[in-house]
């Protein structure tokens, strides 16, 4: 097995058969805490990739929104109802959404990116909140998908989505594996250290942060439609800035050296929210700022860094011996 | 006439934004950093204006004192948490990256949102005696609040008090030096952490007092202070982060086109704001008073 292409690919199967049968075992609750887990982390991975060339989106909640209400508009309005559809649906919406600003964006750096993606967000916000045929504030209700044409029933739903969201989570953290070990993703890494050496080495910085950013946008739209699917309600507040925080939190928490730390975060932070908005509703806030705190303090390069030092360490050391 | 209810509105809202945006910029100008939490201090400025007002009410001083007692309050706000914050906090993070600072301020927001609903609680409270304090303003058949004309005032004396300080005093001339290059400043005998506390504390300052100020116009209650950073945001990004008269320029620019937008259309109240931004940064990327920086190879 000397193709990485392949082991990765490989490796991504695995996960998928592991947490298939993990679902299996699991309780109602918790298969719909680790769709959430999941599905915002989609988000998440999304600000990772951007993260790893140096910027980061302060206004994912932009594309969060953008793929959930694509998902329930066409459910609603164009009868589909297959929830893989509709999943890929919500993707492509939001990669379509972002696709013009991505040129306009690749121009800025540091906190004026992180501002005026936050700023678009904001913008999506405004207008969804003054939308009435959109439900407005309060937004709506979606019905319950149908999975590759079977009726799902309410026994299975919490099943039914964590299956999809496991499936659709093993393919695209993969592909984003893959993709960050590819030319174009190292180069990525390479303007994150120093982008003017870049451009002197002949290539398109804007550039690559604008592909950067429409991928960050579909798998952000991904999450979004997920979202919706199992909580079968859409609001604006999808596209608050505050939702951005969050998914800049569990990114923060993950670093950017490993896909699977980006899921490891986002379950630990939903299930920290779900247990703190049970037992202390009034501090759940105060109890997200110092964790978050801790992390930029203590663990400046995220969860992924425990792991991912020390098989780098090892592999140096395989091949001094070699 | 409906030009001129535009004009008054839209230069109304836009001292009260200036006033915050100030703070913010100054704050950015001196520790480059992006304060996400200065929106917590406005909110935390109101708060204690409302409990000052009813403090001094409690006291048997007139109405009239009112506005002591909110000047009081942003200065007892400056005074107790920015040192706190910028000592105990910030200082442990100087040096990371840009935005890695906005993120600790994200974290601030987060703990002071929940701390303020923690002291004062849920409620709103209502401060509404000073509002009444100023009278009323006739222009033909308009008539204003004096309270709104006062908050005109106020937002040019903090305009020409920043400029005076920077640009006529010695300690202003050390800031400008600080803002302009922090190591060159020490290096010649400046004590920079000390201009960094007190230029963090000024700009909490203005923030407390901004909040202070709306207290008597709105009910004071849990998340006044999410909005506010956002609209500032898009005041010192207009601006140029860092230019006090980018602070003046981006405040009117969004108070004008928000007014415009509430009497005109008013659906488009949020999206004026940004629409105002973005055509701004299509001719000045950087912003209207930005310098250009030299970029490192």
């Amino acid at each position: 097995m000397h193709n990485p292409i392949a082991r990765t690919m490989l490796a991504g199967v695995g996960a998928i058969v592991a947490l298939m049968l993990a679902g299996l075992l699991m309780p109602k609750w918790l298969l719909f805490l680790s769709t959430m887990a999941i599905s915002h982390g989609m988000v998440s991975m999304g600000i990772v990739l951007l993260m790893r060339s140096g910027v980061v989106s302060f206004g994912q909640g932009f594309v969060f929104a953008a793929g959930g209400y694509a998902a329930a508009l066409l459910a609603r309005h164009a009868g589909v109802n297959d929830a893989v559809t509709l999943t890929l649906g919500g993707g492509l919406a939001a990669a379509l959404l972002a696709l013009p600003f991505a040129p306009l964006l690749s121009r800025y750096r540091g906190i004026f990116f992180a501002m005026l993606t936050l700023a678009i967000s904001m913008v999506l916000y405004g207008i969804l909140v003054k939308s009435e045929t959109m439900g407005g504030s309060d937004g709506f209700n979606v019905s319950r998908p149908t999975l590759l044409g079977a009726e799902i029933s309410a026994e299975s739903a919490n099943f039914a989505l964590y299956a999809v969201a496991v499936v659709l989570v093993g393919v695209l953290a993969t592909a984003s594996r893959i993709y960050g070990d590819s030319v174009r993703g190292l180069v990525s890494l390479a303007i994150r250290e120093n982008e003017l050496r870049v451009e002197y080495l002949g290539v398109s910085v804007s550039q690559a942060i604008a592909v950067n950013f429409v991928f960050a946008a579909f798998l952000g739209g991904i999450g979004g439609a997920l979202t919706v699917l199992a909580q079968g309600h859409i609001e604006p507040n999808f596209s608050y800035w505050t939702t951005s925080g969050e998914f800049v939190f569990v990114a923060i928490l993950a670093g950017h050296h490993s896909m699977l730390a980006v899921f490891l975060a986002s379950f630990v932070v939903e299930v920290v929210r779900s247990f703190s908005n049970l037992y202390f509703p009034n501090t759940w806030q105060l109890a997200m700022g110092l964790f978050l705190l801790i992390v930029i303090r203590f663990l400046p390069r995220g969860l992924g860094s425990l792991w991912m030092d020390r098989l780098a360490a090892r592999r140096a050391r395989k091949e001094v011996r070699a | 006439m409906l030009a001129l209810t535009i004009l008054i509105d839209g230069v109304v809202y836009a001292s009260w934004l200036f006033i915050v945006a100030l703070g913010l910029t100054l704050v950015f100008g001196v520790l480059k950093i992006l304060n996400i939490a200065h929106g917590s201090f406005y909110a935390v400025g109101a708060y204690a204006a409302a409990s000052f007002v009813a403090w001094f009410a409690t006291l048997g001083l007139a109405p009239a004192w009112s506005p002591v007692a909110m000047l009081l309050a942003a200065v007892a706000v400056a005074a107790v948490l920015a040192p706190l914050t910028e000592r105990g906090l910030l200082r442990v993070f100087y040096g990371r990256d840009e935005v890695l600072l906005v993120l600790v301020t994200y974290a601030l927001f987060l703990i002071l949102e929940d701390v303020t609903k923690l002291v004062w609680g849920p409620t709103p409270y209502y401060v509404s005696e000073p509002y009444m304090l100023f009278g009323n303003v006739e222009f033909g058949t308009l008539s204003y609040v004096g309270y709104d004309f006062m908050l005109i005032v106020v937002a040019v004396l903090c305009g020409l008090a920043v400029w005076w300080g920077l640009n006529r005093t010695r300690v202003g001339k050390i800031v400008l030096a600080v803002i302009h290059s922090d190591e060159i400043a020490s290096s010649m005998g400046v004590n920079v952490s000390r201009i960094y506390t007190f230029a963090f504390m000024f700009g909490i300052f203005l923030a407390a007092l901004a909040g202070a100020l709306t207290a008597p116009m709105v009910s004071v209650q849990p998340g006044l202070s999410v909005g506010v950073v956002i609209v500032s945001f898009a005041v010192v990004i207009i601006g140029g982060l860092g230019s006090i008269e980018g602070a003046a320029i981006g405040a009117l620019i969004v108070g004008l086109a928000r007014a415009l937008a509430v009497h005109t259309w008013p659906e488009a109240e949020l999206f004026s704001i940004y629409v105002a931004m973005a055509i701004v940064l299509v001719f000045r990327p950087e912003g209207l008073f930005q310098r250009i920086q030299a970029r490192k190879i």
